[in-house]
């Protein structure tokens, strides 16, 4: 009798479904009407997206202090062409699939005019085909994959800093300026793709600026790990001149602390690709001479005295009590190029308030200022390119923590493949 | 009885109206709620047997890494054909597995699973060249019977692909747990030996009952990854697992209904959770689920349940004074 019932009300919900698709279809087709405003809107609402909860708020907390400290800059000078800039801000803890989700219901739900975030690889490769269905312009300001803009093009996607391959690129340069006689590298990286291609990076690089560099060991502990005893004894024993880190958060610390005591730092030149935002964090417990990264040139004593940097640093450090690290100077990059498309836009339409497509086409190429007091540009394929630096620890009586010795600055056509080149065949082609 | 006739015909028009009326960010939490209602319920099918499972995200991350690699490495873009190698290939996982699995119960039966979803997870990480480790793989776009959906639609399709794809899953467990092999499992929780006595084999019983559920998984994953549009190695992780048990508590086992009103109450809190309090949403979710294990230990379907049986002695009571 039951099973009678059920498969009656299964044919009727059949059918029910049948008529439901085919309306559903017909209104999905018809399509939404998409309005060109091109009346000034009363405020531009911005989501920002980056880590709240989690082991990733070292980087999430100081780039949204910096949207913070931008935006309500940017508001008491006038905004954008006197539109006031409103943040939502969100979570990015969650995955991949949550952020997905959280992306539509901003744009839905909070109808933000555009989206700045992202940390995590996977997030920025999941996000951006959502951006593209969704049509919405979305600013990807911190993760490092260089597989975003390689291997697909968008059209409402951009990326305002460069990919993880200009630290690795920059990282063997510097080593070979500091210690050219090289003969032996080690990796010690995160198991995870940002650890993968940053060593992949650094040892194509090292393997064709100097063919006869032996690689004596590859090691990959589990991402923030925390201990790493194994792996300091097997560095220990290799002794390998050069050691590569491309290790973040907590496991610098764990690294540090772990390797210092047992000679590690003294033995083998040790880079650390993205050492400088835990800089303050290990205190004046990292060792001196060890090579540190900055993800570009982010840097509050490179620069120092280039009044929009100064101004940066100072509203920076006088309202959380810290230095800005690369995270905020990523975000600050993001918000000051909404900035600087919309008004390049503006001007291109004569004042008025752009469209949607015109912001995208002023956003191309575009070159604006940003701290430490230089131009950044967003090239054709939507990445931006910067220059690097690098140096080496060292301790100052005027800070309670390490800053940077010998500094180099590599300019951004020399870390950043050329435009249309994939990163791999680029550094393939180099010559000796 | 009356209830049990109506209802499914009540939640079809309810379920294939809902697109037309609601934004389009519900209509998406909407299209994963129901996905994931496929997962939660093969972790109710387990429950009623008195099985926990803590690993079953191994079996979603195998649907959703069939589909994945057979759009990355065969280049299959049909969502029918993909769905029915990603159900076969979970089906078959799970049929391996079961023959040392199926053996084991309580506590065992639950870290034996987590153990082995934790081993998947570490597979795809470690096989970066292959599976893209904690990147990922993209799910393109799928065609539907051969139509490529336009992108104004996209999400409109995909909800009804997803309702559609739902539909046997839940019949097929539906006719599995009123067959005589559903009515051995609750007997199976209740005694073990007695089944035994009786001469049905306890083995086989909960073989085919794991290999179902490994199947239902599989299909979840497949749902999810085409809703979502990118799989991570997270799938198989144990939190996740762990996450569809949460769900399958919240709505209540021991139903049908059950996990998909779990399922959609979850996808709903947690979306809510993170609007209201970005910094503070885990919290959220836990007090939730404080709440619901002291105040509701048969879930949110027994709140409906309750109601219903009011509303028949009601009925009964509004005909003996009338």
């Amino acid at each position: 009798m039951q099973t009678a019932s059920f498969r009656t009300s299964a044919k009727c919900l059949l059918a029910l479904l049948a008529l439901a698709g085919v309306v559903g279809g017909a209104m999905g087709l018809a399509g939404p009407p998409w309005a060109e405003a091109q009346a000034k809107p009363a405020e531009l609402k911005i989501g920002i997206v980056s880590f709240l909860s989690g082991p990733a708020t070292v980087f999430g907390v100081p780039s949204k202090n910096a949207a913070e400290w931008l935006i309500e800059k940017y508001n008491r000078e006038g905004g954008i062409g006197g539109v006031k800039i409103r943040p939502v801000y969100a979570d990015e803890a969650g995955g991949a699939e949550k952020q997905v989700a959280e992306f539509r219901r901003l744009v839905l739900d909070e109808k933000v005019d555009l989206v700045i975030g992202y940390i995590s690889s996977a997030d920025c490769l999941a996000v951006a085909p959502v951006a593209e269905e969704l049509r919405k312009l979305t600013v990807l300001f911190d993760c490092g994959t260089n597989r975003i803009f390689e291997d697909s093009k968008y059209k409402y996607v951009f990326r305002t800093k460069a990919h993880q391959v200009l630290d690795s690129v920059a990282a063997a340069k510097y080593v070979l300026s500091v210690k050219p006689n090289v003969k032996t590298i080690a990796g010690i990286n995160q198991d995870y793709a940002w650890g993968r291609d940053s060593w992949e990076s650094f040892r194509r690089a090292m393997l064709k600026l100097k063919p006869d560099v032996q690689v004596v060991a590859e090691l990959w502990p589990k991402l923030l790990a925390g201990e790493y005893s194994a792996e300091i004894s097997r560095l220990l024993v290799a002794k390998p001149d050069v050691i590569h880190s491309s290790f973040w958060n907590g496991d610098i610390i764990g690294l540090v602390k772990q390797g210092a005591p047992r000679g590690l730092f003294s033995q083998s030149l040790v880079v650390l690709t993205a050492g400088e935002h835990m800089l303050q964090d290990v205190g004046k417990d990292m060792p001196e001479g060890v090579v540190i990264g900055a993800r570009g040139d982010h840097w509050f004593l490179h620069n120092a005295n280039d009044p929009l940097h100064k101004e940066f640093v100072d509203g920076y450090r006088a309202r959380y009590g810290r230095y800005p690290i690369y995270p905020s100077y990523h975000m600050y990059q993001a918000v000051a190029g909404v900035k600087a498309a919309y008004e390049k836009a503006m001007k291109a339409a004569g004042g008025a308030w752009p469209s949607l497509d015109q912001a995208i086409k002023a956003f191309e190429g575009i070159e604006y200022r940003v701290p430490p007091g230089r131009t950044m540009t967003i090239r054709g394929d939507h990445n931006g390119i910067e220059p690097a630096i690098m140096g080496l620890t060292k301790h100052d009586p005027k800070y309670p923590f390490a800053i940077l010795d010998r500094m180099m600055v590599f300019p951004a056509a020399e870390v950043n493949p050329p435009l249309g080149v994939k990163s791999n065949d680029w550094i393939d082609s180099w010559k000796k | 009885m009356r209830g049990g006739k109506a209802l499914p015909l009540v939640a079809a028009a309810v379920f294939g109206a809902a697109p037309l009326v609601l934004p389009g960010w519900v209509t998406f939490l909407l299209t994963l709620a129901v996905a994931k209602s496929v997962m939660v319920l093969a972790i109710a099918l387990l429950l009623r047997g008195g099985l926990v499972s803590f690993g079953h995200g191994m079996f979603f991350a195998a649907g959703a890494y069939t589909v994945g690699m057979a759009m990355k490495w065969g280049g299959m873009r049909e969502a029918v054909v993909l769905t029915f190698l990603g159900v076969l290939a979970a089906a078959a996982a799970a049929a391996l597995l079961g023959l040392l699995i199926a053996r084991y119960r309580g506590i065992f039966f639950a870290m034996l699973n987590m153990a082995i979803s934790m081993v998947v997870y570490a597979v795809l990480l470690k096989l970066y060249w292959v599976t893209g480790g904690t990147d990922g793989i993209g799910i393109r776009t799928p065609t539907i019977l051969g139509v490529m959906p336009e992108r104004e639609s996209l999400r409109l399709v995909m909800y009804y692909f997803t309702l559609v794809m739902t539909l046997p899953a839940f019949y097929a467990v539906h006719r599995f747990w009123t067959s005589p092999l559903g009515f051995a499992l609750r007997a199976v929780r209740d005694n073990e030996v007695r089944v035994e006595y009786m001469g049905t084999s306890v083995a086989r019983v909960i073989y085919a009952a794991y290999v179902l559920s490994g199947a239902l998984g599989g299909l979840a994953g497949i749902l999810t990854g085409f809703s979502v549009g990118h799989i991570v190695p997270d799938l198989a992780y144990w939190t996740t697992s762990g996450e569809f048990v949460f769900v399958a508590v919240l709505g209540g086992p021991a139903s049908i209904p059950g996990p998909l009103v779990g399922s959609i109450a979850f996808e709903f809190l947690k979306s809510y959770a993170y609007k209201y309090a970005a910094f503070t949403w885990q919290m959220t979710l836990g007090v939730t689920m404080l709440a619901i294990i002291l105040f509701m230990p048969g879930g949110l379907w027994t709140i409906y349940e309750g109601l219903a049986r009011q509303g028949r002695q009601w009925r009964l009571s509004w005909k003996r004074t009338g």
